[in-house]
């Protein structure tokens, strides 16, 4: 494949007799961002489990350049509770036997761009929710994936620290340029952190809209009417009953 | 002044001890109770005596060693039947069925087995403890969440790395806890082991002592050896307060 770009192609998945996704394609070029959007229990998580290889398809492909690295962030930031922030952020970099003093410096520098600096002894429990976001964020982004796969990530947090952890996602991209795909029941959230969006429902779960979004990553227009009309489009999509598979459009 | 708080209870626990004791021995006579200062006096002076030290060493020698080969086969064993239920569904049911035996009948088999040296009183008491934690860390693995496994699998690690940063450290509280608990069993089952077949050793010191007679003595045996089982227990608890931290502000919450 030439192109760098992930490519799920009529994805299908069931568990025993229960049909959850159904026959769900895009693609996602590198460097860009996709947000997932559906109901609760629609199966939006399961089909990120299946790009990460956690859980295999019952039919249908997933494709990405062989040497793209993956991090997830699972719903509940899967951080270990018997290690320290420290030790957390550093795990990705000691599996891969990278060296005590190169680990060392990795972290620090994670550290101080998600502001946990003086937070490095502390178990996960002695942590706020924004908090151990943030050290997920760290330990997936440490290992400089190049696509970055997030359920929820932010569902447990409050309005307001979900919002700075918003922007802290977005820095983060802004300086490595990863591809990245969250799932979440936020409309909000898929408009500012989706450059594109897909919106999934049904029973089983097909794509039932995939729009492009001029309004992503800009802070600036997070309250303004172009965002809004986005975000109506979206309530829209995830109202309206299940349709028939839609045509591959052309998505860059 | 939390640490001056604990302390100061548990030095009134030990002199309300001391005065129930000191109520028996005035009510049952000085031959088949004697006086706890007078005990206290006797044991402080023997102390000073090779031969009590000598047991003393002895007895701590055989628990430990047996307590720490418990662990050291009992833990392992434990995380992979926890782990790979495969294996599990095999060993397990021989692990439940004698599991409920009282060990410490098996001592006679033991001595002739393995000769009336210490080796076969350091087994029977690693069994009897190995059995507790072998249960009890299966059971911590089995509990664990799996959303853990599901994040380091995210992460892409080796099996030997699961098992050093996921399995180990998940399971050490409940080995710990279990380590813990059974000392006292482990203390149980030296005093057994050591009462008869044998010149050394606490448990020899106080049925030897009964057999003379010598009741002072006896007590300072009882006394000694209750101590080795506070200390073993304190020592085991305070390694589970400095290993399993995370766990305690767990708890805490």
């Amino acid at each position: 494949m030439s192109e760098n770009r992930l490519r799920v192609e009529a994805l299908s998945k069931k568990f025993g007799k229960n049909d959850v996704l159904s026959n769900v394609s895009f693609s996602l070029p590198e460097g860009s961002s996709l947000a997932i959007i559906g109901p609760s229990g629609c199966g939006k998580s399961t089909l990120l489990a299946i790009i990460a290889g956690l859980a295999s398809a019952s039919s249908g492909r997933t494709e990405m350049p062989e040497h793209w690295k993956t991090a997830f962030i699972l719903q509940d930031y899967g951080l270990f509770p018997w290690k320290t922030v420290r030790d957390n952020l550093a795990l990705p970099l000691q599996l891969r036997g990278v060296g005590r003093s190169e680990r060392f410096a990795a972290v620090s520098s994670m550290l101080k761009e998600l502001g946990l600096e003086g937070l490095e002894q502390r178990f996960p429990v002695q942590l706020s929710g924004g908090q151990r976001q943030r050290v997920a964020i760290g330990r997936a982004l440490i290992s400089r994936p190049d696509l970055l796969l997030m359920d929820e990530p932010f569902a447990a947090l409050d309005a307001i620290t979900r919002e700075h952890l918003q922007n802290l996602l977005l820095q983060a991209w802004q300086r490595r340029r990863m591809s990245f795909m969250l799932v979440t029941h936020n409309v909000a959230e898929a408009v500012f952190l989706g450059r594109h969006i897909m919106v999934i429902g049904g029973r089983p779960a097909t794509r039932k809209l995939w729009l492009e979004n001029p309004c992503f990553g800009n802070a600036a227009l997070r309250n303004s009417d172009e965002s809004f009309a986005l975000m109506r489009r979206v309530h829209e999509a995830l109202e309206e009953p299940a349709s028939p598979a839609p045509e591959e459009e052309t998505n860059s | 002044m939390k640490i001056l708080d604990i302390l100061f209870r548990y030095v009134v626990a030990f002199l309300a001890l001391l005065l129930f004791w000191q109520i028996g021995a005035w009510a049952l006579g000085p031959y088949l109770l004697p006086a706890p200062m007078e005990v206290l006096e006797a044991w402080t002076l023997s102390l000073q005596d090779t031969v009590m030290r000598g047991h003393i060493v002895s007895s701590a020698v055989r628990v430990i060693a047996a307590m720490v080969l418990a662990l050291a086969v009992a833990f392992p064993l434990g995380i992979l039947l926890g782990y790979r239920r495969r294996i599990d569904r095999y060993v397990s049911p021989m692990v439940f069925l004698t599991y409920p035996l009282p060990k410490i009948v098996l001592l006679p088999v033991f001595l002739t087995l393995f000769g009336l040296g210490d080796l076969s009183k350091i087994l029977i008491i690693a069994l009897t403890t190995g059995y507790q934690i072998l249960v009890v860390t299966r059971d911590g693995i089995r509990q664990l969440d799996a959303r853990y496994l599901d994040a380091f699998r995210t992460l892409g690690g080796t099996p030997s790395q699961l098992v050093r940063h996921v399995l180990v450290p998940a399971a050490l509280p409940s080995a710990m806890t279990a380590l813990k608990v059974s000392s006292g069993t482990a203390v149980a089952v030296l005093f057994m082991a050591e009462s008869f077949a044998t010149q050394s050793g606490l448990g020899f010191l106080i049925m030897d002592a009964w057999g003379r007679g010598d009741q002072l003595e006896m007590f300072c045996g009882i006394l000694s050896m209750s101590l080795l089982g506070l200390a073993i227990y304190e020592i085991c608890h305070i390694a589970e307060r400095i290993i399993c931290r995370w766990k305690r502000l767990e708890n805490r919450r």
